[in-house]
């Protein structure tokens, strides 16, 4: 049975759509059959960030009205062995998104793959609420900046008080700290929440650090999940994470020496 | 600039980062307290009926009643603090002898 993961945040714009699609790719890279849902209905991008946005045909709401079926509106990845993306719908609202459909659509899916990776819109209303409400495991996206650190915490309120494992008294959503947009020099200047400062307010285990990055513009200008991107700091990054998250020790990463840094490769 | 402004901005009070540590640290401790304490989620409503009880009385605006719990070891502490208008035209003229509403 495959186990659900939701990429969650509150506030917007800190990376959960990178994050959805750099996690999934990852992970069906890693040999896992992975499938990578975007939950926000009305304002889908997951569709542009993977590269496949010309080729929605059926959505994830057709799927819940039995509109199309599963196989129809899945989209396979053309890059990467293992990977599929169910698309939001663009026309609807997040209402559409009912408990029983999603529901039912999480159950065939749970059948078929062995990780579901759910990306959550931004707020803290419906469609943020039914994106985590059956999770397994939870990506807390957070950049280190107040208002980003501020709503991850009202997240992880939400994750332990209205999430199906809360309500039905289960085992708690297991949460992970992901920290994205993360500039070591801003921190070693005193201008920057360190990640220690970040760990330290919310109090959840610590997943992996992003580095801001400039490949990452680059990639979504592309349609490529930052982890095929062999070059990209936060594309390795994410493979560390990757790893983490699978239960291995992530592989030491090259530091740049000293003489390096004055003389280049 | 002063010369004391100037050896002012070479060595700053604290960093930015230390000054949002603290902030947020603050304001995250006190949502948590709201979310997790059920007798704080009565709280907005006991302020509205109290509010009313008062106003068949006296004319005060929602901000002159201030209910308030704090935490004291096993106890709680509930603190009722309402402000009462200093004129006289705040009084209500009251039929009923004010002995029915205790």
């Amino acid at each position: 049975m495959g186990k659900i993961i939701v990429v969650t945040s509150g506030k917007g714009g800190v990376g959960k759509t990178t994050t959805s699609a750099a996690f999934a790719t990852g992970l069906a890279l890693r040999g896992h059959q992975t499938v990578v849902i975007d939950f926000d209905v009305g304002l889908r991008n997951l569709d542009l960030v993977m590269g496949c946005e010309r080729r929605v045909v059926y959505d994830f709401v057709n799927v819940i009205n039995g509109e199309g079926n599963l196989n129809q509106a899945l989209i396979k990845d053309k890059r990467v062995e293992n990977l599929f993306i169910l698309p939001a719908s663009q026309t609807r609202d997040k209402e559409a998104l009912t408990v029983k459909g999603v529901a039912r659509v999480l159950e065939a899916l749970k059948k078929r793959f062995e990780y579901i990776i759910c990306d959550s819109p931004a707020g803290i209303e419906h469609g943020a609420i039914i994106a985590m409400y059956f999770s397994d495991e939870a990506l807390i996206v957070t950049n280190p900046e107040v208002s980003s650190v501020r709503d991850s915490d009202r997240i992880i309120g939400m994750l332990s008080s209205k999430t199906r494992r809360a309500v039905q008294n289960l085992t708690p959503v297991k949460e992970h700290l992901l920290i994205t947009r993360y500039i070591q020099k801003r921190v070693n200047s005193g201008d920057m929440l360190s990640i220690q400062d970040v760990q330290e307010i919310l109090a959840i285990p610590l997943l992996g650090v992003i580095p801001e990055s400039p490949s990452v513009l680059k990639a979504s200008n592309a349609g490529i999940p930052i982890t095929l991107d062999k070059k990209s700091d936060a594309g390795l990054a994410y493979l560390d994470v990757i790893a983490s998250f699978l239960g291995e020790e992530p592989p030491p990463r090259e530091k740049k020496g000293f003489l390096t840094r004055f003389f280049g490769n | 600039m002063t010369i004391f402004n100037y050896f002012r901005t070479l060595r700053p009070q604290q960093k930015t980062a230390a000054v949002a540590k603290e902030r947020l640290q603050i304001i995250v401790a006190h949502e948590r307290r709201l979310r997790n304490s059920p007798t704080l989620e009565y709280l907005p409503q006991l302020q509205q009926e109290i509010l009313e009880v008062v106003r068949k009385y006296v004319i005060i605006q929602n901000e002159h009643i201030k209910v308030h719990i704090e935490k004291e070891g096993q106890y709680e502490i509930l603190e009722l603090n309402i402000t009462l208008p200093d004129t006289e035209k705040g009084q209500i003229n009251i039929q009923k002898s004010s002995s029915d509403v205790t």
